[in-house]
């Protein structure tokens, strides 16, 4: 695969190195290394990068000001993909990202990713390629809450378990891998959940299903 | 009949009861204790403004003079112990001893040095003029005939006995003006004691003050805790821990950079020790200041420890806004440490975490579907909090009958 050009937003200097020499190491190009926000946005206008990489918390007021950033990229330039990261599971922003870029493009990956070098390189690959990819820990915070009410209260533990995987971005081979299962059973699963589901036929029946899951 | 409880009240009350008391003696002895007291008062009070401000051009001057308000300190502790003589149970107080351990601490007060100027100047004298004038008048009336024999006419108050006569009228008048002086020294004993706890004292509202003060300070503490515990957390959180997930990251690339062999299985290792040490400062930095409950509140803190909780728990949590900051982390601490009780002994199916406002609190509740038999005094982090919720003028109950439920309920005042 040929390298990305990125743009990269990180207020912590040790880690914004720490990026900058993963990237680099993968082949890509950082065309910009930024420490706020603002700088983001601006390099991003100018430098029309393929992904964007950010940190949610950055200055001034440390709270989601990368996430801002974020979602006004997706609404403002749809062309570029955008990989949030974030120090802890914040769920609310995770709805927030996603309706911005219904189409993929996007990412939500908690900070301590970053060290499983090869996991990470491979989500902002996806994300690059159009997918959404939300991290596997988010996901089950996101499946705890929504046990009780929603379409989902349809679905049988099994069927959430799948679902969440789903979400990952994992295909159905790689589900049956991780619950120990065959493959023809996993598809079995994915068939019940697109039926329980109100999914919009038009467009991808897996990527409305984890959408529906996530914003439920 | 009971014993009047003080002078005051046995002077207006019978007269052959009040006569035959102790009162008009103690009255007596107070007046008489006074004198030597305002006396000495005053030369003290004399001689420390003149050194004062003698010296008030050295600096010793102004130590002096600042010494002197705690000298009335020391004079009221006295005068209320001898407020003693005039009303059973004196004021309670605190002994000057513990006055000067606290030491600057306590405000000089004002009443006291009035009082203390009060006594030195007038107070000391009345009651000496009093005295010998209620001594006197009675004594020489009783004993005018021996007087008369010894030594011709006396004089008194205008009036000369000089008959033998009527020096036996004397006598006659002196038995009544004895009842008057024993009235007119306990009414005079009486009305300085007024003074005396008017001034010195301890007012209702200044206790009342006290407690606001005290209530005050300890949300103070409470404050500062809070704000010491989120420096601690943002330290570790803008420190080690960003270190150590660039450790992670140098090492994930090391990774991808060594030969495979034994030296890649070593880099594997630190990378793996180098994650275990990052869970393991996250877990204590949640333990001090959860980063995510200072960013985004209640219900997102909430919702990531009932995301690790071994045992499913719902979360229903509805805030219109952010409680203060010491509110807030008390409510975060209890529901993890009823969570964490739920997940070792409750044995339970689920947990429910609820929280909301009714009538200027907010309210926090766990309840579980679990043994019960919970005891919140039996060494759980709750009776840690339960300190914490005091001085917040909050309350916690725990309800746990055998075979359960449980239910922890924590009630913290917050105005909207």
């Amino acid at each position: 695969m040929r390298g990305l050009r990125i743009v990269l937003a990180e207020d912590a200097a040790l880690l914004r190195e720490g990026l900058v020499g993963i990237l680099e190491r993968a082949g890509h190009e950082v065309v910009a290394a930024v420490p706020d926000a603002e700088a983001l946005l601006a390099h991003t206008t100018h430098a029309r990068p393929d992904v964007v990489v950010t940190d949610i918390r950055m200055p001034p007021t440390h709270t989601d000001e990368g996430l801002r950033a974020a979602i006004r990229i997706r609404t403002e330039q749809p062309g570029i993909a955008v990989m949030v990261l974030s120090a802890y599971v914040a769920e609310a922003y995770v709805p927030e990202l996603l309706d911005a870029s219904p189409e993929g493009g996007v990412g939500y990956l908690l900070k301590d990713r970053v060290g499983h070098v090869r996991e990470f390189l491979d989500s902002l690959d996806r994300v690059a390629a159009g997918e959404t990819v939300v991290d596997p820990q988010v996901v089950r915070q996101l499946l705890v809450r929504r046990r009780d009410d929603g379409p989902l209260a349809q679905l049988t533990e099994r069927e959430r378990e799948v679902l969440a995987l789903m979400a990952e971005g994992r295909t159905n081979g790689s589900i049956a891998a991780v619950l120990v299962v065959s493959e023809a059973a996993v598809r079995k699963h994915v068939g019940n959940i697109f039926a329980k589901l109100p999914l919009d036929p038009a467009s991808d029946r897996r990527v409305s299903a984890v959408l529906a899951y996530l914003r439920s | 009949m009971t014993r009047p409880p003080d002078a005051w009240t046995a002077v207006r009350g019978s007269p052959w009861q009040f006569l035959r008391s102790a009162w008009p003696w103690r009255s007596f002895a107070y007046l008489l204790t006074s004198v030597p007291l305002g006396i000495a008062t005053l030369l003290v009070l004399a001689f420390g403004l003149v050194i004062g401000v003698a010296t008030l051009v050295l600096v010793v001057g102004a130590v002096v003079l600042a010494g002197l308000p705690v000298i009335a300190g020391a004079l009221g502790v006295l005068e209320r112990r001898r407020l003693g003589l005039v009303r059973q149970g004196a004021p309670s107080d605190v002994s000057f001893r513990e006055r000067l351990r606290a030491g600057r601490r306590l405000p000089v007060s004002w009443p006291e040095t009035g009082y203390a100027v009060l006594l030195a100047v007038i107070l000391w004298w009345v009651d000496f003029m009093v005295l010998v004038f209620a001594v006197t008048t009675p004594v020489v009336l009783l004993i005018s005939p021996l007087l008369y024999d010894a030594a011709g006419p006396v004089e008194l108050l205008g009036w000369r006995i000089d008959t033998s006569g009527e020096s036996v009228l004397g006598v006659a008048v002196g038995v009544p003006t004895l009842v008057a002086a024993a009235y007119l020294v306990t009414l005079v004993a009486s009305a300085q004691a007024g003074l005396a706890r008017m001034l010195l004292d301890p007012r209702e509202e200044q206790l009342a003050a006290a407690v606001v003060d005290l209530r005050r300070s300890r949300i103070e503490l409470v404050d500062a805790f809070e704000t010491e515990r989120r420096r601690i957390e943002r330290d570790l959180h803008d420190g080690v821990q960003q270190r150590l997930v660039a450790l992670t990251m140098t090492l994930g690339r090391a990774e991808l950079d060594v030969a495979e062999g034994a030296g890649l299985e070593l880099v594997r290792q630190a990378h793996e020790q180098a994650e275990a040490a990052l869970d393991d400062l996250r877990g204590t930095v949640r333990g001090i200041h959860p980063r995510v409950l200072a960013d985004h509140g209640l219900a997102a803190a909430v919702h990531e420890i009932a995301d690790r909780s071994p045992v499913p728990v719902s979360v229903d949590i509805r805030l219109d806004a952010r409680p203060p900051a010491p509110v807030e982390a008390a409510a975060y601490f209890v529901a993890s440490e009823a969570l964490t009780n739920v997940a070792r002994h409750a044995d339970a199916r689920q947990a429910q975490v609820h929280a909301w406002r009714q009538d200027g609190s907010l309210v926090l509740t766990v309840v579980d579907d679990g043994v019960g038999g919970a005891d919140a005094a039996s060494g759980t982090g709750l009776a840690g909090l339960l300190l914490r919720l005091e001085a917040l003028g909050g309350e916690l109950a725990v309800s746990s009958p055998r075979g359960g439920p449980t239910e922890v309920r924590m009630e913290v005042p917050c105005e909207a």
